[in-house]
Protein backbone atom coordinates (compact mmCIF):
# COMPACT_ATOMS: atom_id res chain seq x y z
CA UNK A 1 0.00 0.00 0.00
CA UNK A 2 1.41 3.34 -1.00
CA UNK A 3 1.39 6.24 1.49
CA UNK A 4 -0.88 9.11 0.55
CA UNK A 5 0.69 12.11 -1.04
CA UNK A 6 -0.71 14.48 1.54
CA UNK A 7 1.42 17.42 0.58
CA UNK A 8 -0.28 17.83 -2.79
CA UNK A 9 -3.99 18.21 -2.75
CA UNK A 10 -5.55 18.26 -6.18
CA UNK A 11 -4.61 21.56 -7.76
CA UNK A 12 -5.41 23.45 -10.92
CA UNK A 13 -2.72 23.13 -13.60
CA UNK A 14 -0.06 25.79 -13.27
CA UNK A 15 0.04 28.62 -15.75
CA UNK A 16 3.42 28.93 -17.42
CA UNK A 17 3.29 32.73 -17.44
CA UNK A 18 2.91 32.70 -13.66
CA UNK A 19 6.03 30.55 -13.32
CA UNK A 20 8.09 32.97 -15.37
CA UNK A 21 6.55 35.97 -13.65
CA UNK A 22 7.55 34.58 -10.25
CA UNK A 23 11.07 33.93 -11.52
CA UNK A 24 11.37 37.50 -12.80
CA UNK A 25 10.03 38.88 -9.52
CA UNK A 26 12.69 36.82 -7.73
CA UNK A 27 15.29 38.27 -10.10
CA UNK A 28 14.07 41.76 -9.21
CA UNK A 29 14.36 40.99 -5.48
CA UNK A 30 17.90 39.80 -6.10
CA UNK A 31 18.80 43.07 -7.82
CA UNK A 32 17.87 45.19 -4.80
CA UNK A 33 21.21 46.70 -3.80
CA UNK A 34 21.90 45.44 -0.29
CA UNK A 35 25.67 45.66 -0.35
CA UNK A 36 27.33 42.69 1.27
CA UNK A 37 24.78 41.78 3.93
CA UNK A 38 25.30 38.07 4.63
CA UNK A 39 22.43 35.64 4.98
CA UNK A 40 20.05 37.17 2.46
CA UNK A 41 18.15 34.39 0.68
CA UNK A 42 18.95 33.54 -2.92
CA UNK A 43 15.45 34.19 -4.27
CA UNK A 44 16.06 32.97 -7.79
CA UNK A 45 17.61 29.68 -6.64
CA UNK A 46 14.71 29.13 -4.26
CA UNK A 47 11.94 29.86 -6.75
CA UNK A 48 13.75 27.89 -9.43
CA UNK A 49 14.12 24.88 -7.12
CA UNK A 50 10.45 25.17 -6.20
CA UNK A 51 9.23 25.04 -9.79
CA UNK A 52 11.74 22.33 -10.70
CA UNK A 53 10.25 20.20 -7.93
CA UNK A 54 6.64 21.09 -8.78
CA UNK A 55 6.83 21.00 -12.57
CA UNK A 56 9.77 18.77 -13.49
CA UNK A 57 8.46 18.28 -17.04
CA UNK A 58 8.22 21.97 -17.86
CA UNK A 59 10.81 23.83 -15.80
CA UNK A 60 14.33 22.51 -15.79
CA UNK A 61 17.82 23.05 -17.06
CA UNK A 62 16.89 25.62 -19.72
CA UNK A 63 15.24 27.97 -17.23
CA UNK A 64 18.13 27.46 -14.81
CA UNK A 65 20.64 28.40 -17.48
CA UNK A 66 18.73 31.46 -18.68
CA UNK A 67 18.08 32.90 -15.22
CA UNK A 68 21.61 32.04 -14.14
CA UNK A 69 22.96 34.17 -16.99
CA UNK A 70 20.63 37.03 -16.08
CA UNK A 71 21.91 36.81 -12.49
CA UNK A 72 25.51 36.90 -13.69
CA UNK A 73 24.90 39.99 -15.78
CA UNK A 74 22.86 41.80 -13.14
CA UNK A 75 25.18 41.10 -10.23
CA UNK A 76 28.39 41.63 -12.19
CA UNK A 77 29.57 38.11 -11.37
CA UNK A 78 31.65 35.94 -13.68
CA UNK A 79 29.68 34.98 -16.77
CA UNK A 80 28.40 31.41 -16.28
CA UNK A 81 28.93 31.26 -12.52
CA UNK A 82 25.27 31.35 -11.48
CA UNK A 83 24.29 29.60 -14.71
CA UNK A 84 26.43 26.58 -13.82
CA UNK A 85 25.14 26.44 -10.25
CA UNK A 86 21.50 26.82 -11.30
CA UNK A 87 21.76 24.21 -14.08
CA UNK A 88 23.06 21.66 -11.58
CA UNK A 89 20.47 22.78 -9.02
CA UNK A 90 17.66 22.41 -11.57
CA UNK A 91 18.83 18.95 -12.54
CA UNK A 92 19.02 17.73 -8.95
CA UNK A 93 15.67 19.29 -8.07
CA UNK A 94 14.08 17.71 -11.16
CA UNK A 95 15.38 14.30 -10.23
CA UNK A 96 14.21 14.67 -6.63
CA UNK A 97 10.79 15.86 -7.72
CA UNK A 98 8.91 12.57 -7.42
CA UNK A 99 10.30 11.91 -3.97
CA UNK A 100 10.13 15.32 -2.32
CA UNK A 101 6.42 15.96 -2.79
CA UNK A 102 5.50 13.04 -0.52
CA UNK A 103 6.81 14.90 2.49
CA UNK A 104 5.29 17.78 4.46
CA UNK A 105 6.65 21.23 3.65
CA UNK A 106 9.33 21.52 6.33
CA UNK A 107 10.79 18.16 5.34
CA UNK A 108 10.74 19.31 1.72
CA UNK A 109 12.83 22.24 2.88
CA UNK A 110 15.30 19.79 4.42
CA UNK A 111 15.53 18.05 1.04
CA UNK A 112 16.17 21.31 -0.79
CA UNK A 113 18.75 22.71 1.63
CA UNK A 114 21.61 20.41 0.51
CA UNK A 115 20.84 21.25 -3.13
CA UNK A 116 21.07 24.99 -2.42
CA UNK A 117 24.28 24.47 -0.45
CA UNK A 118 25.77 22.42 -3.27
CA UNK A 119 24.95 25.19 -5.76
CA UNK A 120 26.76 27.68 -3.52
CA UNK A 121 29.75 25.38 -3.10
CA UNK A 122 29.97 25.15 -6.90
CA UNK A 123 30.02 28.95 -7.20
CA UNK A 124 32.70 29.29 -4.52
CA UNK A 125 34.81 26.59 -6.19
CA UNK A 126 34.57 28.28 -9.58
CA UNK A 127 35.53 31.70 -8.24
CA UNK A 128 38.34 30.42 -6.02
CA UNK A 129 39.80 28.58 -9.03
CA UNK A 130 39.70 31.89 -10.89
CA UNK A 131 41.75 33.53 -8.12
CA UNK A 132 39.09 35.39 -6.16
CA UNK A 133 39.06 35.95 -2.41
CA UNK A 134 37.10 33.55 -0.14
CA UNK A 135 33.99 35.47 0.92
CA UNK A 136 33.85 33.96 4.43
CA UNK A 137 31.66 31.24 5.90
CA UNK A 138 28.73 33.61 6.35
CA UNK A 139 28.29 33.35 2.58
CA UNK A 140 26.64 29.95 3.10
CA UNK A 141 24.03 31.41 5.49
CA UNK A 142 22.06 32.38 2.42
CA UNK A 143 21.12 28.73 1.75
CA UNK A 144 19.75 28.31 5.25
CA UNK A 145 17.62 31.44 5.10
CA UNK A 146 16.36 30.31 1.69
CA UNK A 147 15.39 26.91 3.09
CA UNK A 148 13.54 28.62 5.95
CA UNK A 149 11.46 30.46 3.37
CA UNK A 150 10.46 27.26 1.56
CA UNK A 151 7.19 26.74 3.47
CA UNK A 152 5.75 30.26 3.17
CA UNK A 153 6.92 30.45 -0.41
CA UNK A 154 5.20 27.21 -1.44
CA UNK A 155 1.94 28.51 0.02
CA UNK A 156 2.35 31.78 -1.83
CA UNK A 157 3.33 30.30 -5.18
CA UNK A 158 0.58 27.66 -5.11
CA UNK A 159 -2.11 30.19 -4.22
CA UNK A 160 -3.32 30.73 -7.80
CA UNK A 161 -3.75 26.97 -8.19
CA UNK A 162 -5.92 26.54 -5.11
CA UNK A 163 -8.84 28.46 -6.56
CA UNK A 164 -11.22 26.71 -8.97
CA UNK A 165 -11.88 28.55 -12.21
CA UNK A 166 -15.62 28.85 -11.64
CA UNK A 167 -17.23 28.46 -8.24
CA UNK A 168 -19.42 25.38 -7.90
CA UNK A 169 -20.70 24.51 -4.42
CA UNK A 170 -21.56 20.95 -5.41
CA UNK A 171 -18.05 20.11 -6.53
CA UNK A 172 -16.06 18.02 -4.04
CA UNK A 173 -12.70 19.85 -4.42
CA UNK B 1 16.95 9.88 -14.21
CA UNK B 2 15.02 9.88 -10.97
CA UNK B 3 16.43 8.96 -7.61
CA UNK B 4 13.57 6.57 -6.90
CA UNK B 5 14.78 4.55 -9.84
CA UNK B 6 11.82 4.77 -12.20
CA UNK B 7 12.68 5.67 -15.77
CA UNK B 8 9.78 7.38 -17.54
CA UNK B 9 8.19 4.97 -20.01
CA UNK B 10 9.25 5.68 -23.59
CA UNK B 11 5.73 6.55 -24.77
CA UNK B 12 6.22 10.03 -23.32
CA UNK B 13 8.36 12.24 -25.51
CA UNK B 14 10.97 13.93 -23.32
CA UNK B 15 13.78 14.81 -25.69
CA UNK B 16 17.36 13.85 -24.87
CA UNK B 17 18.06 12.10 -21.58
CA UNK B 18 18.25 14.51 -18.62
CA UNK B 19 21.81 13.52 -17.85
CA UNK B 20 22.91 14.22 -21.43
CA UNK B 21 21.24 17.61 -21.30
CA UNK B 22 22.92 18.34 -17.99
CA UNK B 23 26.32 17.61 -19.51
CA UNK B 24 25.61 19.86 -22.48
CA UNK B 25 24.55 22.76 -20.26
CA UNK B 26 27.46 22.29 -17.86
CA UNK B 27 29.88 22.24 -20.80
CA UNK B 28 28.37 25.49 -22.12
CA UNK B 29 28.65 27.10 -18.67
CA UNK B 30 32.28 26.05 -18.28
CA UNK B 31 33.06 27.42 -21.75
CA UNK B 32 31.42 30.73 -20.77
CA UNK B 33 33.38 30.85 -17.52
CA UNK B 34 36.71 30.27 -19.23
CA UNK B 35 35.91 32.77 -21.97
CA UNK B 36 34.94 35.40 -19.40
CA UNK B 37 37.45 34.91 -16.60
CA UNK B 38 40.47 33.99 -18.68
CA UNK B 39 40.03 35.90 -21.92
CA UNK B 40 37.37 38.61 -21.20
CA UNK B 41 35.58 37.82 -24.46
CA UNK B 42 32.05 38.21 -23.23
CA UNK B 43 31.61 41.96 -22.66
CA UNK B 44 29.47 42.15 -25.84
CA UNK B 45 27.19 39.37 -24.59
CA UNK B 46 27.02 41.04 -21.17
CA UNK B 47 25.97 44.34 -22.74
CA UNK B 48 23.34 42.60 -24.86
CA UNK B 49 21.85 40.79 -21.87
CA UNK B 50 21.93 43.92 -19.75
CA UNK B 51 19.19 45.28 -22.03
CA UNK B 52 16.93 42.77 -20.25
CA UNK B 53 18.31 43.25 -16.76
CA UNK B 54 18.75 47.02 -16.76
CA UNK B 55 15.07 48.06 -16.36
CA UNK B 56 14.66 45.45 -13.65
CA UNK B 57 17.77 46.73 -11.88
CA UNK B 58 16.58 50.32 -12.06
CA UNK B 59 13.22 49.29 -10.60
CA UNK B 60 14.90 47.27 -7.87
CA UNK B 61 17.24 50.06 -6.82
CA UNK B 62 14.34 52.50 -6.27
CA UNK B 63 13.64 51.39 -2.66
CA UNK B 64 17.33 51.78 -1.79
CA UNK B 65 17.33 55.26 -3.35
CA UNK B 66 14.28 56.23 -1.32
CA UNK B 67 15.90 55.04 1.90
CA UNK B 68 19.12 56.91 1.13
CA UNK B 69 17.34 60.13 0.22
CA UNK B 70 15.15 59.90 3.31
CA UNK B 71 18.21 59.42 5.50
CA UNK B 72 19.78 62.49 3.92
CA UNK B 73 16.56 64.47 4.31
CA UNK B 74 16.11 63.68 8.00
CA UNK B 75 19.78 64.19 8.92
CA UNK B 76 19.74 66.64 11.80
CA UNK B 77 20.49 70.30 11.32
CA UNK B 78 23.28 70.21 13.89
CA UNK B 79 25.11 67.49 11.99
CA UNK B 80 24.89 69.53 8.83
CA UNK B 81 26.12 72.69 10.58
CA UNK B 82 29.07 70.89 12.12
CA UNK B 83 29.95 69.37 8.77
CA UNK B 84 29.61 72.75 7.13
CA UNK B 85 32.00 74.38 9.58
CA UNK B 86 34.46 71.53 9.08
CA UNK B 87 34.23 71.88 5.31
CA UNK B 88 34.79 75.65 5.50
CA UNK B 89 37.99 75.09 7.47
CA UNK B 90 39.13 72.52 4.94
CA UNK B 91 38.33 74.81 2.08
CA UNK B 92 40.39 77.67 3.51
CA UNK B 93 43.40 75.40 3.77
CA UNK B 94 42.81 73.90 0.36
CA UNK B 95 42.26 77.31 -1.25
CA UNK B 96 45.53 78.62 0.08
CA UNK B 97 47.37 75.56 -1.21
CA UNK B 98 45.58 75.85 -4.54
CA UNK B 99 46.83 79.42 -4.98
CA UNK B 100 50.39 78.25 -4.51
CA UNK B 101 49.73 75.25 -6.74
CA UNK B 102 48.52 77.39 -9.61
CA UNK B 103 51.55 79.58 -9.31
CA UNK B 104 53.83 76.53 -9.28
CA UNK B 105 52.03 74.97 -12.22
CA UNK B 106 52.58 78.09 -14.30
CA UNK B 107 56.17 78.20 -13.26
CA UNK B 108 56.57 74.51 -14.09
CA UNK B 109 55.00 74.93 -17.53
CA UNK B 110 57.29 77.89 -18.18
CA UNK B 111 60.42 75.99 -17.12
CA UNK B 112 59.42 72.98 -19.20
CA UNK B 113 58.97 75.29 -22.16
CA UNK B 114 62.43 76.71 -21.60
CA UNK B 115 63.90 73.20 -21.46
CA UNK B 116 61.79 72.15 -24.46
CA UNK B 117 60.39 69.16 -22.57
CA UNK B 118 56.97 67.77 -23.34
CA UNK B 119 54.15 69.14 -21.20
CA UNK B 120 52.94 67.28 -18.15
CA UNK B 121 49.92 65.07 -18.55
CA UNK B 122 46.68 67.05 -18.70
CA UNK B 123 43.94 65.60 -16.50
CA UNK B 124 40.20 65.76 -16.34
CA UNK B 125 38.04 64.71 -13.41
CA UNK B 126 34.42 63.87 -12.62
CA UNK B 127 33.01 64.04 -9.08
CA UNK B 128 30.95 61.00 -8.09
CA UNK B 129 29.31 59.34 -5.11
CA UNK B 130 29.73 55.69 -4.17
CA UNK B 131 26.23 54.21 -4.13
CA UNK B 132 26.85 50.77 -2.65
CA UNK B 133 29.09 47.73 -2.67
CA UNK B 134 28.72 45.59 -5.77
CA UNK B 135 26.63 42.50 -4.98
CA UNK B 136 29.27 40.00 -6.10
CA UNK B 137 30.71 38.73 -2.78
CA UNK B 138 33.88 37.38 -4.37
CA UNK B 139 35.29 40.71 -5.52
CA UNK B 140 35.85 44.05 -3.85
CA UNK B 141 33.93 46.39 -6.09
CA UNK B 142 31.71 49.42 -5.61
CA UNK B 143 29.11 51.12 -7.78
CA UNK B 144 29.40 54.83 -8.64
CA UNK B 145 26.49 57.11 -9.50
CA UNK B 146 28.18 58.40 -12.68
CA UNK B 147 28.31 56.49 -15.93
CA UNK B 148 28.99 56.71 -19.64
CA UNK B 149 26.55 59.62 -20.01
CA UNK B 150 28.72 61.73 -17.68
CA UNK B 151 31.90 60.75 -19.51
CA UNK B 152 33.19 57.95 -17.27
CA UNK B 153 35.29 55.42 -19.19
CA UNK B 154 36.68 52.05 -18.25
CA UNK B 155 40.26 52.33 -17.02
CA UNK B 156 40.04 55.70 -15.26
CA UNK B 157 41.47 56.02 -11.75
CA UNK B 158 39.15 56.73 -8.82
CA UNK B 159 40.56 58.79 -5.92
CA UNK B 160 39.24 60.10 -2.63
CA UNK B 161 40.68 62.98 -0.58
CA UNK B 162 43.79 60.99 0.40
CA UNK B 163 44.69 58.79 -2.56
CA UNK B 164 43.72 56.25 -5.17
CA UNK B 165 40.97 53.82 -4.19
CA UNK B 166 40.54 51.88 -7.43
CA UNK B 167 39.92 51.76 -11.13
CA UNK B 168 36.74 51.90 -13.22
CA UNK B 169 36.35 48.43 -14.72
CA UNK B 170 32.88 48.45 -16.24
CA UNK B 171 30.69 51.33 -17.37
CA UNK B 172 26.91 51.35 -17.56
CA UNK B 173 24.86 54.27 -18.95
CA UNK B 174 24.34 56.07 -15.62
CA UNK B 175 26.41 53.96 -13.24
CA UNK B 176 29.86 52.45 -13.27
CA UNK B 177 31.67 49.69 -11.43
CA UNK B 178 34.96 50.37 -9.66
CA UNK B 179 37.36 47.58 -8.69
CA UNK B 180 39.05 48.59 -5.43
CA UNK B 181 42.83 48.31 -5.07
CA UNK B 182 42.39 45.65 -2.38
CA UNK B 183 40.73 43.25 -4.84
CA UNK B 184 42.93 40.25 -5.56
CA UNK B 185 42.73 40.77 -9.32
CA UNK B 186 43.60 44.46 -9.26
CA UNK B 187 47.05 45.94 -9.78
CA UNK B 188 48.46 49.43 -10.20
CA UNK B 189 51.93 50.53 -11.33
CA UNK B 190 53.61 52.73 -8.72
CA UNK B 191 56.92 54.41 -7.98
CA UNK B 192 58.55 55.43 -4.71
CA UNK B 193 58.47 59.19 -4.15
CA UNK B 194 61.87 59.30 -2.44
CA UNK B 195 63.97 57.70 -5.19
CA UNK B 196 61.69 56.76 -8.10
CA UNK B 197 62.00 52.98 -7.73
CA UNK B 198 59.24 51.42 -9.83
CA UNK B 199 57.06 48.41 -9.11
CA UNK B 200 53.56 47.10 -9.36
CA UNK B 201 51.15 47.10 -6.43
CA UNK B 202 48.72 44.17 -6.08
CA UNK B 203 45.74 43.68 -3.83
CA UNK B 204 46.05 40.68 -1.53
CA UNK B 205 42.63 40.84 0.13
CA UNK B 206 42.09 41.73 3.81
CA UNK B 207 42.53 45.41 2.94
CA UNK B 208 46.30 45.14 2.38
CA UNK B 209 48.49 45.69 -0.68
CA UNK B 210 51.75 44.13 -1.79
CA UNK B 211 54.42 45.57 -4.08
CA UNK B 212 55.90 42.92 -6.33
CA UNK B 213 58.67 42.67 -8.92
CA UNK B 214 61.15 44.64 -6.81
CA UNK B 215 64.59 43.09 -6.36
CA UNK B 216 65.68 42.36 -2.79
CA UNK B 217 68.64 44.75 -2.79
CA UNK B 218 66.67 47.78 -3.99
CA UNK B 219 66.60 50.76 -1.62
CA UNK B 220 63.11 50.78 -0.17
CA UNK B 221 62.17 51.18 3.50
CA UNK B 222 59.09 51.21 5.69
CA UNK B 223 57.46 54.62 5.58
CA UNK B 224 58.19 55.27 1.91
CA UNK B 225 55.35 56.91 -0.01
CA UNK B 226 54.15 55.27 -3.23
CA UNK B 227 52.52 57.24 -6.05
CA UNK B 228 51.18 56.13 -9.42
CA UNK B 229 53.97 56.05 -11.98
CA UNK B 230 51.72 56.53 -15.01
CA UNK B 231 53.88 54.14 -17.02
CA UNK B 232 50.81 52.11 -17.97
CA UNK B 233 49.52 55.02 -20.04
CA UNK B 234 46.19 54.77 -18.23
CA UNK B 235 46.63 56.21 -14.74
CA UNK B 236 47.57 59.82 -14.19
CA UNK B 237 51.11 59.91 -12.74
CA UNK B 238 51.71 61.27 -9.25
CA UNK B 239 48.52 60.24 -7.47
CA UNK B 240 49.32 59.08 -3.92
CA UNK B 241 48.53 55.40 -3.40
CA UNK B 242 50.08 53.79 -0.33
CA UNK B 243 52.81 53.74 2.31
CA UNK B 244 55.26 50.89 2.76
CA UNK B 245 54.72 49.21 6.13
CA UNK B 246 57.06 46.21 6.09
CA UNK B 247 59.93 45.05 3.90
CA UNK B 248 61.06 41.43 4.03
CA UNK B 249 64.27 40.79 2.07
CA UNK B 250 64.96 37.21 3.19
CA UNK B 251 62.22 35.60 1.19
CA UNK B 252 63.57 35.34 -2.33
CA UNK B 253 65.35 37.14 -5.11
CA UNK B 254 62.49 39.60 -4.80
CA UNK B 255 61.62 41.56 -1.69
CA UNK B 256 58.24 41.07 -0.02
CA UNK B 257 56.92 44.57 0.46
CA UNK B 258 53.68 45.07 2.35
CA UNK B 259 51.90 48.37 1.95
CA UNK B 260 48.95 50.10 3.49
CA UNK B 261 46.64 52.18 1.29
CA UNK B 262 46.53 55.92 2.01
CA UNK B 263 42.93 56.32 0.94
CA UNK B 264 40.01 55.08 3.04
CA UNK B 265 39.42 52.42 0.40
CA UNK B 266 36.53 50.59 1.99
CA UNK B 267 34.97 53.64 3.66
CA UNK B 268 35.08 56.67 1.38
CA UNK B 269 31.83 57.98 -0.06
CA UNK B 270 32.70 61.01 -2.21
CA UNK B 271 35.26 60.30 -4.90
CA UNK B 272 36.76 61.81 -8.04
CA UNK B 273 37.14 59.89 -11.28
CA UNK B 274 40.46 61.06 -12.73
CA UNK B 275 41.73 60.39 -16.22
CA UNK B 276 44.06 61.73 -18.84
CA UNK B 277 42.64 64.37 -21.14
CA UNK B 278 44.42 62.61 -24.03
CA UNK B 279 45.95 59.17 -24.20
CA UNK B 280 49.65 58.88 -25.04
CA UNK B 281 50.62 57.58 -28.49
CA UNK B 282 50.80 53.79 -28.70
CA UNK B 283 54.20 52.26 -27.91
CA UNK B 284 56.45 51.54 -30.90
CA UNK B 285 56.27 48.01 -32.34
CA UNK B 286 58.58 45.47 -30.67
CA UNK B 287 60.74 45.09 -33.81
CA UNK B 288 62.41 48.44 -33.10
CA UNK B 289 63.19 47.36 -29.55
CA UNK B 290 65.07 44.30 -30.77
CA UNK B 291 67.30 46.51 -32.86
CA UNK B 292 68.79 48.13 -29.78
Amino acid sequence: MQPTNRSSRILLPVKLWFVYLSLFVALGLEYIPTGRTPGLPDWVALVLAFWCVREPLRIGLGAGFAFGLLMDVGLGAAMGQHALAYVVLAHLANSLARRVLWFPAWQQALHVLPLLLFAQVLMVAVRLLAGAEFPGWSYFLSSFSSALLWTPLSLLLLLPQYQPVERDDNRPI
Amino acid sequence: MSLVGHQPPPIFKRGPAPLARLFVFVAVCLALLVADLRFRYLEVMRNALSVVTYPLQMAASTPADVVRNAARYFGTLIDVQLENAELRRHQLGAGERLLRFEHLEQENAHLRELLQMSQRVQTRSIAADILYNAPDPFARKVILDRGAQQGVEAGLAVVDAHGVIGQVTRVHPIQSEVTLLTDRNQSIPVSVVRNGVRGVLYGVGRGMLEMRHVLADVDIQPGDQLVTSGLDGVFVPGLPVATVTRVDRDADAFARIECEPLAAIERSVQVLVVGRAAYPPPPPPPATEEGR
